[in-house]
Parts: structure tokens; C-alpha cells; sequence
């Protein structure tokens, strides 16, 4: 189970380059997920307990806004993480996500995944230089959302 | 990979004395969004131009703006150029009907290097009303297919409503030679496409950034971001395209409006290389 659960996340290109020891950790903390068209993978406020690495499919991350219902602000296809305040207290997520077609993805244990980086700092930065990254772009990306570049110029 | 630069586009010269207008008769005025117009003229003579030209636009008694040609470069009897209403000329311009008269003066500039991206990748990058000065480039590209690696089409703007040429995106992606991925920056729940910004794009895409050419057409900072995203995956300055915008006049390198650093975006311009532009295209003084 656990060896089927390796391959799984050796193949995700998120973990693309990581030794086979670290994927090993990894692979100890997770499990396979499917989500079908509309059902949610989290919603805004819940706990952070675990996140994704989808597979195949795509997840829409909405926040509902009065009288404007959900806005859609993120799609994140194969290849890439839904979720990323597992790794920041007070560990609760601030959208929903879900999922616009059929999901298929990784499901990682945030507990268990902060533990293992919290006993073993190689690991914890081995991590930490996998998600920077991404918090890095989503956050330059919401800078470009902000500044409605395609609006007409004042 | 190779570092050299690229080979220089052709750049048809102006059709006539290029301070002299022509006329040209407007034969379709179709609304494209909010603040968008297509004007599709009927110049005297015909109008060979190159994909990335633009041409001056004059609404009579009302003044001159530099307009991208947005239309096919093989129909040179049918000059298209794609406004967004922001001044009293563009205004002027987009409220033209059928049969009404324009000056043209063009076409100018430096357009998009397709011939070089022959036997190569083409990766086109566009953000908003970006799409408009590349739909020749892609006109092209897609009109001679077979000269070229695999293409894709990267497009993203505000919001699904704000899409521009909606139809002519559909069916380029119902082609099965051609990758194109359309984004928004915010949608509501029923819309089924990606959200998020263009660069995201960039790593879903199937090229090879050492034998590619991308050309990249948006608001600068968009195009900044397009930029770091293509760098990222490998591709080196000297194939990266951009189109630049600048306040410009006389088009002919003169008056000076649209000075870029050492170059006019109206005669060196207003496509470039990233190579020429890499020092300068942050600095805010410039």
C-alpha cells in the first residue's frame, strides 16, 4: 500500500527532483482522493488538516462575496497544490475550493506532514523550498489581480 | 541554443507620402466588448502591411491616435484595426459608421519576427486588448502552419464578459494543431475556464524554450510577468518578443513622443526584443 503510495507521489511533478528518501516521508503522510464535479475538497474557515496535489481535473478556489454569490479568483489544475495555509497557524483555510470537473489527487496530512518537518529540518527545508515557490506566485499573481491591468488606464 | 539574435521582420513602408493620409471608407463597425470597436476600412488601393504595424488613424476634424492593425495581412483590401475608447479621437473613431471616411496614414513600425519563427515553437502570450496587434501575427502563423513547431495561444484578460475575439478563440481551439488556453483575472462560479492570471499558463504549455520564439503583447506589467515566466522556462531573451505602447505622433520618428530609452517605439518599434529591452523596461523614469 505504502510502495503504491510512493509511486503515486514520485510520479506528481510537484515532487519532481526529490531523493527517495524525502518522497518516502512524504508518501508516509499520504493518500489517494477523488472528488466528483461540484462536491468540495475544503471550505472557507475549516480546519487546514490536509491538502492537495491534484492529479487530474481542475479546482476552482472561490470566496463568496453578499449579494455576488462565489467568486471564482483561482483555478488550479494537474500538477499543482490546492492549499497552502496548512503551513501558516492558525491553519484554517480562507476560500473554499471545489472542483469544477471530476478531481483526482493526493491528499496530504498537514499534521502529519508539519510533524515530520518540525523532527527532521532537512526535511522541513526540503519542503519549505517546494511551497515557497508557490506562495510566492500566488502571491504576485494576486498583485496583477489587484492592480486590474486590463482596465482602461487612468 | 542559439543567442544570436533573430532576424529582423519585414516592415512594408508607408503606402503613400507617410505625413499624407489616404482615405479609407469604414465598412463594418462591430462593437466588441464594453469599450472595444473593430473597424474593419476599405483603404484606396489595397494596404500590404506586416503582422505587429500599426497604422495612424485620422477622425476628421477631430485629430490622429496610432491604432494596432488587428486584421489578416493575406486581405489587403480589408484593413482591420481593433480601439478601445479612452480619448476624444479613439471616440471619435469608434462612433464611424458604415460608409463614413477616415485618413490612414501607414502602415509604421517594426512588427512581429514570424518569418524567423519559422521551423520553430511559437508560443503567443496576449492580455487583453494585447490580443488585437497579434491576431495578424496569428493569422499568419495559422495560414502557413505547417512551417512551424507546436503553437499555443495564451490569452487572458479581466473577466469572461471582457474576452475579446470570443468566437475566433473558439475556433482556433477546436484546431488540432494549435494549444490554446484562455484565463480571466475573476469570474463567477458559472464559468467553467481557468481563472488567475496569463503567466500561470506558461507551465502547462507543451514547447521547447531552445527552439522557440514568443511574442507577447499586454499591459507592461503583464508583459514583465509574461517575461520571468517564459525566462523560467528556459527560454532565452533573444527569442522573447514584446510589443511596446507610447504615446506616439508623428510615427515616423521625428517628434519624439514616443521615446524609449535610446529608441522610438514608432520607428524601432513598437515590437522589440527582450534583449534590447532588458535594462530599461522596469526603470520607472523611462
Amino acid at each position: 500500500m505504502i510502495e503504491g503510495m510512493l509511486a503515486v507521489v514520485r510520479q506528481h511533478p510537484f515532487f519532481a527532483g526529490l531523493d527517495e528518501p524525502t518522497l518516502e516521508l512524504v508518501s508516509g503522510c499520504c493518500r489517494n482522493v477523488r472528488f466528483d464535479a461540484g462536491q468540495y475538497l475544503f471550505r472557507e474557515s475549516d480546519p487546514a488538516d490536509e491538502f492537495f496535489l491534484i492529479r487530474q481535473g481542475r479546482v476552482a478556489l472561490e470566496t463568496a462575496a453578499p449579494g455576488r454569490g462565489a467568486i471564482t479568483f483561482q483555478t488550479v489544475s494537474e500538477g499543482e497544490v490546492v492549499g497552502l495555509s496548512w503551513l501558516i497557524p492558525p491553519y484554517r483555510w480562507s476560500y473554499d475550493a471545489r472542483a469544477i470537473e471530476l478531481v483526482r489527487a493526493i491528499g496530504i496530512d498537514a499534521r502529519c506532514l508539519r510533524g515530520k518537518c518540525d523532527t527532521d529540518p532537512a526535511f522541513g527545508y526540503a519542503m519549505m523550498l517546494r511551497f515557497v515557490p508557490v506562495l510566492v506566485q500566488r502571491l504576485q499573481a494576486s498583485r496583477l489581480q489587484v492592480l486590474d491591468v486590463y482596465g482602461t488606464p487612468r | 541554443m542559439s543567442t544570436a539574435r533573430l532576424a529582423e521582420p519585414s516592415r512594408p513602408a508607408p503606402v503613400a507620402d507617410p505625413m499624407r493620409p489616404v482615405f479609407g471608407r469604414i465598412a463594418e463597425n462591430r462593437r466588441e466588448g464594453a469599450d472595444i470597436w473593430t473597424l474593419a476600412l476599405e483603404p484606396e488601393g489595397g494596404f500590404v502591411f506586416a503582422p505587429g504595424q500599426f497604422n495612424m488613424l485620422y477622425a476628421f476634424g477631430v485629430g490622429e491616435a496610432a491604432i494596432s492593425i488587428s486584421g489578416d495581412p493575406a486581405e489587403p483590401a480589408r484593413l482591420v484595426h481593433t480601439i478601445r475608447s479612452v480619448g476624444a479621437v479613439s471616440e471619435a473613431l469608434t462612433r464611424l459608421e458604415a460608409g463614413d471616411r477616415v485618413g490612414i496614414r501607414g502602415p509604421y513600425g517594426r512588427g512581429w519576427p514570424v518569418e524567423a519563427a519559422s521551423g520553430q515553437d511559437v508560443v503567443i502570450i496576449a492580455g487583453g486588448l494585447g490580443l488585437a496587434p497579434l491576431r495578424p501575427a496569428i493569422y499568419s502563423v495559422l495560414g502557413n502552419r505547417s512551417s512551424f513547431g507546436r503553437v499555443a495561444i495564451l490569452y487572458g484578460t479581466r473577466s469572461p464578459a471582457d474576452i475579446l475575439f470570443e468566437s475566433e478563440l473558439r475556433d482556433w481551439r477546436t484546431r488540432l494543431d494549435v494549444e490554446v488556453e484562455v484565463t480571466v483575472d475573476h469570474a463567477a462560479a458559472d464559468w467553467h475556464g481557468n481563472v488567475g492570471v496569463a503567466t500561470t499558463l506558461i507551465p502547462r504549455i507543451a514547447f521547447d524554450p531552445a527552439k522557440s520564439l514568443a511574442m507577447v503583447c499586454g499591459p507592461e506589467i503583464m508583459m514583465r510577468f509574461a517575461v520571468a515566466g517564459l525566462k523560467e522556462a528556459g527560454m532565452p531573451d533573444t527569442a522573447i518578443y514584446l510589443s511596446m505602447e507610447r504615446n506616439m505622433k508623428c510615427a515616423v520618428g521625428h517628434c519624439g513622443h514616443c521615446q524609449f530609452g535610446g529608441a522610438f517605439v514608432c520607428k524601432d518599434g513598437p515590437v522589440f526584443g527582450y534583449d534590447r529591452l532588458r535594462q530599461i523596461l522596469a526603470l520607472r523614469e523611462i
